[in-house]
């Protein structure tokens, strides 16, 4: 006699393997670049394009700061799950794990990248 | 024995090639191309960052591609695409609330995204 219920038989057997994780982690981060989204977007929209004294003087406002690194973590976080996503669809076997892998590690050096910037100019 | 051969109707998948294209599939799938294009606008304003944090010779060289017609070029395009994006995220969650599921209704909001997206571009473009 196997000790399985009938709910674990079923898991992962879905067409995603993974339930409704993946679909539940978009919609908090949609909602979280919701909020953000709309003020960085005039906020540091206007940083752009001014000479190299004001630009860094602006990077050192704390709100500013704090926006940016919130839609850059959130944001990549969110372009990392939503092109999983895409290549799942598009993509089977090797292909399709190493492209997610580039994808993960390219959003992943991107926020280091992002941060460690922030970080100096803020500091 | 009695043998009956019997035919069964299975659906056809829709073959995308002869597919009539309607505007709640294009802006589907636009919702698509746009999320992964502003891939190019992140990388090219956190080189700019990283430039701005590296002193005043690195940040001319990052602020000259960001700021002349290349970046100009990009960054426009990925304003409509942002505010594209965002308008058809937020209709996604409210299909996924179960609302607005209507065809009629889904139409509509097909066309709320693409006239909102061009309008807050415009607004986004001459405020900043």
């Amino acid at each position: 006699m196997r000790y399985l219920t009938a709910r674990k038989r079923a898991e992962g057997k879905g067409a995603s393997h993974t339930g409704t994780e993946h679909h539940w982690k978009m919609q908090v981060s949609a909602a979280g670049l919701a909020v953000l989204v709309p003020t960085f977007v005039f906020l540091f929209g206007s940083t752009i394009g001014g000479t190299y004294e004001e630009v860094t003087a602006d990077l050192t406002s704390p709100f500013l700061v704090i926006l940016t690194a919130l839609v850059l973590v959130v944001g990549m976080q969110h372009f990392a799950q939503g092109c999983k996503m895409a290549i799942e669809d598009y993509t089977q076997g090797s292909l399709r794990k190493g492209l997610i892998m580039l994808v993960f590690g390219l959003s992943y050096a991107i926020t280091a990248t992002g941060l460690f910037a922030l970080a100096k100019l803020a500091l | 024995m009695a043998e009956t051969k019997r035919v069964v109707e299975r659906p056809l998948s829709p073959h995308l090639q002869i597919y009539r294209p309607q505007l709640t599939s294009i802006t589907s799938i636009l919702t698509r191309i746009t999320g992964n294009a502003l891939i190019v606008a992140a990388f090219l304003i956190v080189w700019w960052l990283l430039a701005a944090s590296s002193g005043p010779e690195y940040f001319a060289t990052a602020n000259a591609v960001v700021t002349g017609w290349f970046g100009d070029l990009v960054l426009s395009l990925s304003v409509w695409a942002l505010w594209y994006h965002y308008f058809a995220g937020l209709r996604h969650l409210y299909f996924d609330a179960g609302k607005g599921l209507e065809v009629q209704t889904a139409e509509t909001l097909g066309w709320v995204i693409i006239i909102g997206s061009v309008c807050m571009t415009l607004f986004t473009l001459i405020v900043i």
